[in-house]
């Protein structure tokens, strides 16, 4: 039945900490060839730690080598096989881009050199926001946000400040509400939130679209900051009533924030600037295929319209003409600056000019596909989801008829009725080799399984998973208990994740009685 | 089947409400419990806070979700159920008992009565899960 199955080979590990030897380490000093020093000489007393660094480790080298090598085998990876979490897009980094983002000339650049040294780099931030700008249709461009959410927050905060300068303070005090459909990810509440917005939902359709009679309704108070939208929805569904939308809060003097982590169903196809959006966020560790998962670095660049640029963070990275000397007699004029001068800029939110080494990846992915190859993996994407749609169709319950996007929600609906619910075909599906996909977001689909295979995956594997799925639907009828009790296949079962969450345990300690694990008493 | 007694009184949102005197007793029904999984977290107001019917008071963390929980009637907290902050478990296996959210000094009498019966609650979840 199962047709592709990962094992973990090693057995548990030890902490590196119940590792340790006393005596042990992972170097041999030669003797002192000059006169010993004093520590107090060179570092004051204040300085020095006194706990002779009780507790740590004392392991060799091949010791902490083959530690966390055991380790890392224990890890599902993008680069072990297919990570259909829906709207997280996890698809294959590129080794190419890898090798760009380790080039020396960049790597190596101190954050702190000038701007006269730091042409190359700055022209590759410069460039990356012409391409970027093309995408959106939105031609102002910051790339300093780290991540996501911290994209979406620099977007609101900056309606905000557009708001306060276009009414006036006061005015537009009493515009503080923020518009958020029921389907929303959970950081647009956030973000909203913490620019001092009060949250509203909009209601979703039956055909899991914004309800455009809500939306009017909620508008007609005079109220409305914007509207936080994320299109293809997270139901994999693309908002077509989108310039209707745009209209209905631009009249209400309202504007749109677009959320952009689903932009791997738009790139190259279509322009949220063109849709009516004012600004949106973008995912390099998600569409632009920079490394994404175990904490970063991301990098979520802000994208808005000519007329909210003034505001975006500060500095600006800038194209000066070499021909426009103006008053400044040097030379040798630098052709591209960071541009400190904007009054109205929200400023920074992100030291320097923010996670640098994702910008060159995701140039490097942009130059490498080009126009058609950005096209065309949009396209793979789009093809994908709905391949995927089509061969769980008979044996899973998809709650909206529309055709997805770039993911695809199922429910667990008919496993259900047999007591198997998502999480355990969640579960059952790491046994034969897959990652599962997002499960129980969207949150207004109950038992959702949501799936974005991303274009990085072709048919022979998109049929893999399609026949683990298939097979799963039939396990749970014929033997539900192998699904309620999986996964078979891993190191450890079943996790118990609500005593994790209750009573988590958060620090390692030495157990009491046994032999110290450093030398006692120094 | 969820267990849905029959003198209490329900929301859409699925809270139920308990009138003891001016006083209601707030909390989720063992559906929404069910639907939520193992509450770990629950977010409660302070004591004196005044809430309108269907604003958020709280909200409550599964290992799925946080869902936000709502007030069904207007009023001002007059206690909290502070056990719940160490023992969240207590949502999931004493819904209607000793997993109780808020008590609430009621200031819209009539409220409670356009709340759903434990039959029309039933009628509804049934219909919401087609």
């Amino acid at each position: 039945m199962i047709t592709k199955v990962t094992t973990h080979p090693s057995q548990n590990e030890q902490l590196i900490f119940e590792r340790s030897q006393p005596g042990r380490a992972g170097f041999s000093l030669p003797a002192l060839d000059v006169d010993e020093t004093s520590i107090d000489e060179m570092i004051p007393r204040d300085f020095q730690r006194d706990d002779d660094l009780a507790g740590m480790p004392e392991v060799t080298e091949v010791d902490v080598v083959r530690h966390f090598t055991r380790i890392s085998t224990w890890n599902f990876s993008i680069d072990l096989g297919l990570y259909p979490l829906g709207s997280c897009t996890m698809k294959y980094n590129s080794r190419l881009n890898e090798k760009v983002a380790r080039i020396g000339n960049f790597a190596n650049l101190h954050p702190l050199a000038s701007e006269a040294e730091s042409q190359g780099a700055l022209q590759v931030i410069y460039e990356l926001q012409q391409h970027l700008a093309e995408i959106t249709g939105l031609p102002g461009i910051s790339l300093q946000p780290a991540a996501g959410a911290h994209g979406e927050m620099t977007g609101i905060m900056i309606i905000r400040a557009f708001i306060d300068a276009r009414d006036g303070k006061e005015a537009s005090s009493r515009r503080r509400t923020m518009l958020i459909p029921d389907s929303a990810h959970g950081t647009n509440p956030a973000s909203a939130h913490l620019s001092g917005f009060t949250v509203k939902t909009i209601r979703s359709t039956a055909e899991g679209l914004t309800d455009l009679d809500h939306l009017r309704e909620l508008c007609a108070h005079g109220d409305v900051a914007g509207l936080m939208l994320t299109n293809p929805n997270t139901l994999g569904l693309f908002e077509k009533n989108i310039q209707e939308i745009c209209r209905i809060v631009h009249d209400a003097g309202g504007l749109v924030y677009m959320d952009g982590a689903n932009m791997n169903a738009l790139v190259g196809v279509a322009r949220p600037g063109d849709m009516g959006v004012d600004v949106i966020h973008l995912n390099l560790h998600k569409t632009f295929s920079t490394p994404h998962g175990g904490g970063g670095p991301g990098s979520g660049p802000c994208c808005c319209t000519k007329e909210m640029e003034p505001f975006l963070p500060v500095p600006r990275i800038v194209r000066v003409n070499n021909g426009d000397t103006s008053a400044d007699s040097r030379s040798e004029i630098p052709n591209y600056r960071l541009d400190y001068a904007q009054p109205q800029s929200i400023g920074r939110v992100k030291a320097f000019v923010g996670n640098y080494g994702m910008m060159l990846r995701a140039l490097a992915y942009i130059l490498t596909h080009g126009y058609d190859g950005l096209r065309e993996a949009t396209e793979a994407a789009v093809l994908n989801a709905r391949y995927i749609a089509h061969g769980l169709l008979t044996d899973y319950e998809k709650p909206f008829d529309s055709p997805p996007m770039h993911e695809v929600v199922f429910t667990d609906k008919r496993q259900a009725r047999k007591g198997v619910h998502t999480l355990d075909i969640a579960k059952r599906l790491i046994d034969y080799g897959f990652h599962p996909p997002t499960i129980y977001f969207p949150l207004i689909v109950s038992g959702a399984m949501l799936i974005e295979p991303t274009e990085s995956v072709g048919r022979q594997e998109l049929d893999q998973f399609i026949e683990a799925m298939q097979s799963i639907a039939r396990e749970a009828v014929e033997d539900p208990e192998l699904v309620l009790n999986a996964p078979h296949t891993t190191r450890i079962g079943r996790l118990d994740e609500a005593a994790a969450a209750r009573k988590p345990v958060l620090r390692w300690r030495p157990k009491e009685n046994t032999e110290p694990l450093a030398v006692a008493g120094g | 089947m969820a267990n849905v007694p029959d003198n209490l009184h329900y929301s859409k949102d699925h809270e139920w409400v308990r009138v003891e005197g001016d006083t209601a007793v707030i909390g989720i029904t063992d559906h929404a419990q069910e639907q939520l999984g193992d509450v770990v977290y629950v977010e409660l107001p302070k004591a004196g806070e005044d809430f309108a019917a269907h604003d958020s008071f709280g909200s409550v963390e599964s290992v799925k979700a946080v869902s936000e929980i709502f007030t069904p009637i207007s009023g001002k907290v007059a206690e909290v159920n502070q056990s719940l902050a160490d023992e969240p478990e207590k949502v999931n296996k004493d819904p209607y008992g000793e997993g109780w959210m808020i008590k609430m000094k009621m200031s819209k009498s009539g409220e409670v009565d356009s709340l759903l019966t434990a039959a029309e609650y039933e009628d509804f979840t049934k219909a919401e899960s087609e």
